[in-house]
């Protein structure tokens, strides 16, 4: 058995790969009031009184830059996100790991450097610590940047804890960011090609969870395998059936264009900037409102609602009729039939 | 290429509104047509990937009546690429000589690995979107470039105009090219079907005309109705198989007319039997499909990868008895999945056997991702 790229696409197989060979294997921390075996964004370790926040993820893309951002920014975006997926809006402080081939130009490390200050500073957070490598030509590609993130969470966001009834909100339109990349990786000229939607929301959920406080029962950042990977793992831990209104899922034109072209579901397609918020009805409204007003969430949608049957499994009402909504497997790709 | 950005939201044939009216026509004929036969349920089968798509990501099956099945026919080309097929495009690949082939086709295994499986230990495999890429690829890199070469009519016409319009030396085609026609007559001819009507690919249609179908639907006494893929086309159609099956009108109804043309598109008929011919061979979990596979004519074998490097042969044989899959009969719709002794065992969809499993919309790919065929109107 070997690793294939299935194993890093977000799907079920990466979710087997993660539990056997790690989750399953660390004894669990005294400290952690989420742990690595909940599979969760980030954890929770209790510091005192406090809840501290820990992620840490690796970033690798190709193409290094890509319409609407590049690894730089996706690196701090990624764990400032995940950080704030969890509760924790402000965080304290980034570490980056860079590991760097042999031969690559200064002039494109300075690029994604300048786009981690600018992401930084947009996220109200700085890089507290760092560390460079070089790798000799050959042994890996380009560039690959870790970066970890520590922040407090008043209101703990857990990925299991909607109920029937609840409401999924998406916080704007989805599938951005992979489009954007897959057209270039494909080589698809378009005359307006897919901009990445990647962005910090830290500032976003901190609204959504000054208005929303106790009623935002999950939350997950949808990045590799979509909505519909997020909403599944949401469903499966959660313990609820999830049915989604499909006309209500906001989509640009362009994006919905893109992903028919390619045949390709938006709600497979990664999002760097998006939340997936699950909320209990009393407060869906004052939510919906408080992203609305905002920049970044004046596309958010009520797309789902969370049903006690079919637990753990998410239809799909498009509107003709329904369908389940599969999990996505393996990295996406185009289809000829 | 150019997207016109409110190009989906032009469409016309996406109304809810209008497809509930048209399911309770559907609903009105359906009851109409076992009256009139005496029959307890229909089968209509459709031959098209693209329409096993537009069904399941509209959810139209949940629209249509218990007592019609909708049967998804041979028509995803990927599925029916026969493992020997994929063998072959594999060994190549281990071989040095740089595979392209579309994405649905690299997962998807032959009797031992896949393409993504030779790609994971090296060898050079490269995913493209149109044939023109993979000449493209062949140019600019100089290497031995095999293109992978999958799907019906419609997709050989691309492979047949590329090679036409001219390659470099260093590029060739290893055919797994389908012809559709052929594996509806082995349906048709099965003593146990019980398909009482088919619906034809719209976009195969486009180039071989709808006219093509007319010796069949008279030979066999089942009508067949050329369809599109959009919700509103192929619940149309439906009720259009199902009204000729009650009226015992066995004819070809064309209800793609914005496309397809009872002649086809003939310049591009020229071309695609100008470098194809057909050819007698293996369709994965149905049989040999008599003229089924569409492969390179002699004059074309300085590009044919068979010729061309056929000193390369795929290493193993198959490990499966050829007959343990029983996908031919899933397929028209006389066994399910959990009556065949390979499914959740021998055949996952992480290594597929037969071609139900190997599609996302494969009735055992279904029962397995979701334990059976879901009942979807409990939530309603």
């Amino acid at each position: 058995m070997t690793v294939t790229l299935a194993h890093g696409a977000g799907g079920r197989s990466m979710r087997r790969l993660v539990t056997d060979q790690f989750a399953a294997q660390f004894a669990p921390s005294p400290h952690a009031v989420v742990g690595l075996a909940a599979l969760d964004d980030g954890a929770v370790l209790r510091v005192g009184d406090h809840q501290l926040v820990v992620t840490t993820d690796a970033h690798v893309v190709w193409p290094t830059f890509f319409p609407g951002g590049d690894i730089g920014r996706l690196a701090i975006c990624g764990t400032v996100n995940d950080l704030a997926v969890m509760g924790a809006t402000a965080p304290l402080g980034i570490t980056a790991a860079i590991v760097i081939e042999e031969g690559y130009p200064l002039a494109d490390l300075e690029r994604i450097r300048a786009s981690m200050v600018q992401a930084c500073r947009e996220a109200g957070t700085t890089v507290v610590a760092g560390d460079t490598k070089v790798m000799g030509r050959g042994e890996l590609d380009g560039i690959v940047i870790t970066t970890t993130g520590v922040g407090l969470a008043e209101y703990v966001v857990t990925d299991c804890g909607l109920r029937p009834g609840h409401v999924i909100i998406v916080t704007g339109c989805i599938a951005d960011h992979g489009l954007a990349v897959m057209a270039v990786r494909h080589a698809l000229a378009f005359e307006t090609p897919p901009q990445s939607d990647v962005a910090p929301i830290n500032h976003l959920v901190a609204e959504v969870l000054r208005v929303g406080r106790g009623d935002v029962s999950a939350m997950k950042d949808p990045t590799r395998g979509g909505v519909a990977s997020a909403l599944h793992e949401m469903a499966e831990k959660s313990g609820v059936g999830i049915v989604l209104d499909e006309l209500a899922i906001p989509v640009t034109p362009a994006a919905r264009a893109v992903s028919e072209l390619l045949g390709i579901d938006p709600l497979f397609v990664a999002n760097e900037g998006k939340a997936v918020i699950g909320v209990a009805p009393a407060a869906a409204r004052a939510v919906m409102s408080v992203l609305r007003a905002t920049d970044q969430g004046r596309d958010a949608a009520v797309i789902g609602r969370c049903v006690d049957e079919h637990a753990g499994t998410i239809v799909v009402d498009t509107g003709f009729g329904r369908r389940l909504l599969a999990e996505p497997e393996g990295e996406l790709l185009p289809r000829i039939c | 290429m150019s997207v016109s950005p409110d190009a989906s939201e032009r469409l016309r044939f996406r109304d809810p509104a209008q497809a509930h009216r048209l399911a309770a026509v559907l609903a009105r004929t359906v009851a109409e047509a076992l009256a009139a036969t005496g029959s307890e349920r229909l089968a209509v089968m459709h031959v098209c990937g693209s329409h096993e798509q537009a069904i399941a990501k509209f959810g139209l099956r949940s629209l249509v009546p218990a007592a019609l099945d909708v049967i998804m026919g041979p028509g995803c080309p990927v599925c029916v690429t026969d493992m020997p097929e994929i063998d072959e495009a594999v060994a190549l690949a281990d071989h040095g000589i740089t595979v392209a082939t579309y994405g649905d086709m690299y997962r998807v295994r032959g009797s031992g690995r896949s393409l993504a499986d030779a790609h994971a230990e090296g060898a050079p495999v490269e995913v493209v979107y149109s044939v023109s890429q993979a000449v493209e690829l062949a140019r600019t890199s100089g290497r031995e470039v095999a293109f992978f070469a999958c799907g019906f009519e419609t997709t050989a016409v691309t492979t047949a105009a590329a090679l036409i319009g001219g390659v470099p030396a260093n590029f060739s085609v290893l055919s797994a090219h389908k012809y559709v026609l052929p594996a509806m007559e082995v349906v048709a001819q099965l003593p146990e079907s019980r398909i009482a009507a088919f619906l034809a690919a719209g976009h195969a249609a486009t180039i071989t005309g709808s006219a093509i179908f007319e010796p069949f639907a008279e030979r066999y006494g089942i009508p067949v109705v050329v369809a599109g893929f959009e919700p509103l086309d192929v619940l149309a159609a439906l009720v259009r198989a199902v009204e000729a099956i009650r009226d015992r009108d066995a004819r070809v109804f064309n209800l793609y007319p914005r496309c397809v043309t009872s002649a086809g598109n003939v310049p591009a008929q020229a071309r695609l039997w100008e470098v194809f011919e057909c050819e007698t061979g293996g369709w994965r979990g149905i049989a040999s499909v008599p003229a089924g596979n569409i492969r390179l004519r002699e004059t074309w074998r300085a590009h044919d990868a068979r010729y061309r490097f056929a000193h390369v042969r795929p290493r193993g044989a198959a490990a499966l008895a050829p007959d343990a899959c029983i996908c031919g009969t899933i397929m028209i719709g006389r066994a399910g999945p959990v009556d065949c002794s390979l499914f959740k065992t021998k055949c996952t969809p992480q290594d597929p056997v037969g071609a139900c499993m190997v599609s996302s919309e494969g009735t055992c790919r279904i029962w397995h991702e979701y334990g059976g065929l879901p009942v979807l109107q409990s939530t309603r």
